[in-house]
């Protein structure tokens, strides 16, 4: 599956001609360039954007939860852009809330936040908004290709009562219209973000679980493995978009 | 004696009738009921998007229906184009027509995973419904 021919090497060197023949426009496409004008100004305004509360919000917590005793906001930079990244503690693949949660209930010995929490998403966020503007590099562990591959599997994998794909949608029919929606290219990096549809900040896994009750199928766990492995996916996918967090999407 | 044949397969569920209905060529010629649908209960089916799910993917000559998808053709003509019996192959499972298409098997529970816990063991819809459907769709004729 990853022969060097047919992997995401070649995916990767053809993206690169691609790129010199047809200019920028051949890579992956932010789900912020298909959204109205209005909405692309509101993401953009810190004063406008809702998501940017809930950073400030993750701000006054990352003090008050006792993060700055171990961590500076500084060096929260770039984080955001290679996770998931590979736990050896746990001996697999951690997303950026699964580290938070780490930190706090193993190194600060509290009790677990709950994932779509207030204080959960306000920390995410604002760890994740430190990343605003860097190139997704996902992380180049080696033990992280085989999460990739599970990821993508899942990815490319018919299920529900409607028996769609995440590929079917986001690969085979991005720009179509799914009713009032349009099909974004199914980009992760903007989370947590702003829906207007939510009318608050939402986790990737969230909107995943949305994407598969959608087709009328068992939604993961919060937190579980497959979740991850989707992320991991989809951050190779969109290997060298900004992290636009936090994102408003509609 | 007819009656009771169409009630007796309507017990099975969809993946067990599916498999009994009789194909010819790319058609299901007879009724899944033994009766004809109501071509307006079809229509309320067509437009509603927890039952049907239609516009989601399709349009079709709903003027006053905003929000019509475009992931497949236009059913305006479907009509003119198909059988009452390739419709309803359509309609049973379409899948027997092209593998990979997107569209979902509306009488089928063959194949599928990760069925949602509310959704397992049911058909989209139900044989009636089907054959609401399909009487609804052999009179859009353009
Ligand atoms: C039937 C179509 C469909 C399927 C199947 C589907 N999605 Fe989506 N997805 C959408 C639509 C439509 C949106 C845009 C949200 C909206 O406007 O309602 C979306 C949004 C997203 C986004 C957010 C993109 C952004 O710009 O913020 C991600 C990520 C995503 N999907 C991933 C997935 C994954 C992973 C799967 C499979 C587990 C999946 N989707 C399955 C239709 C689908
Ligand atoms: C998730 C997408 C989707 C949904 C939902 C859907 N379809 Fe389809 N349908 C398709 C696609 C795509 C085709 C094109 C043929 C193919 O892919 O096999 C199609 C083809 C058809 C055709 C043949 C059209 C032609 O003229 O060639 C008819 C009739 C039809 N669908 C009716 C319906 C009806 C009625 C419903 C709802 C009860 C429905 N479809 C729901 C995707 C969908």
């Amino acid at each position: 599956m990853n022969h060097p021919w047919t992997g995401p090497r070649l995916a990767r060197v053809a993206l690169l001609l691609a790129v010199a023949v047809f200019g920028p426009a051949a890579g992956p496409r932010s789900g912020f360039e298909t959204m109205s004008p209005e909405l692309r100004a509101m993401q953009q305004d810190d004063l406008a954007n809702p998501g940017m509360l809930h950073v400030a919000e993750g701000e006054a917590q990352f003090q008050q939860q006792g993060c700055t005793a171990c961590h500076s906001a500084e060096a929260m930079q770039g984080v955001a852009a290679r996770y998931p990244a590979f736990d050896a503690a746990r001996d697999g693949p951690i997303d950026l809330a699964g580290r938070i949660a780490q930190c706090r209930e193993e190194r600060q010995g509290r009790a677990p936040l709950p994932r779509e929490g207030k204080e959960m998403l306000a920390l995410s966020v604002f760890v994740a908004h430190q990343s605003r503007g860097l190139p997704l590099t996902p992380n180049p562990d080696p033990r992280m290709e085989f999460v990739r591959r599970q990821g993508e599997a899942l990815f490319r994998e018919r299920r529900g009562q409607l028996n769609l794909s995440c590929g079917q949608c986001h690969d085979d029919n991005a720009g179509r219209r799914l009713a009032g929606s349009l099909i974004p290219e199914g980009h992760a990096n903007g989370y947590p973000l702003y829906r207007l549809e939510w009318q608050g900040l939402g986790s990737l896994q969230r909107r995943l679980r949305n994407c598969m009750v959608g087709v009328r199928s068992e939604p993961f766990a919060p937190g579980a493995a497959e979740y991850i492995a989707l992320e991991a996916f989809l951050a190779e996918r969109a290997r060298g978009l900004v992290v636009e967090t936090p994102a408003v999407r509609p | 004696m007819r009656a009771f044949l169409a009630a007796a397969l309507l017990c099975l569920d969809g993946a067990a009738f599916a498999q009994n209905v009789p194909v010819v060529g790319d058609a299901i010629p007879a009724s899944l009921t033994g009766m004809p649908g109501d071509p307006a209960r079809g229509r309320a089916i067509v437009l509603d998007r927890q039952r049907g799910l239609c516009l989601l993917c399709h349009s079709g000559p709903f003027p006053e229906e905003r929000f019509q998808g475009d992931l497949a053709p236009s059913l305006a003509g479907a009509g003119t184009r198909w059988s009452e019996g390739q419709l309803r192959l359509r309609m049973v499972d379409g899948r027997r027509l092209n593998p990979d298409t997107i569209m979902p098997s509306y009488f089928s529970t063959e194949g599928l995973r990760r069925v949602g816990r509310a959704w397992q063991g049911r058909t989209v819809l139900t044989a009636e419904e089907i054959e609401d459907v399909v009487a609804f769709l052999v009179t859009l004729r353009d």
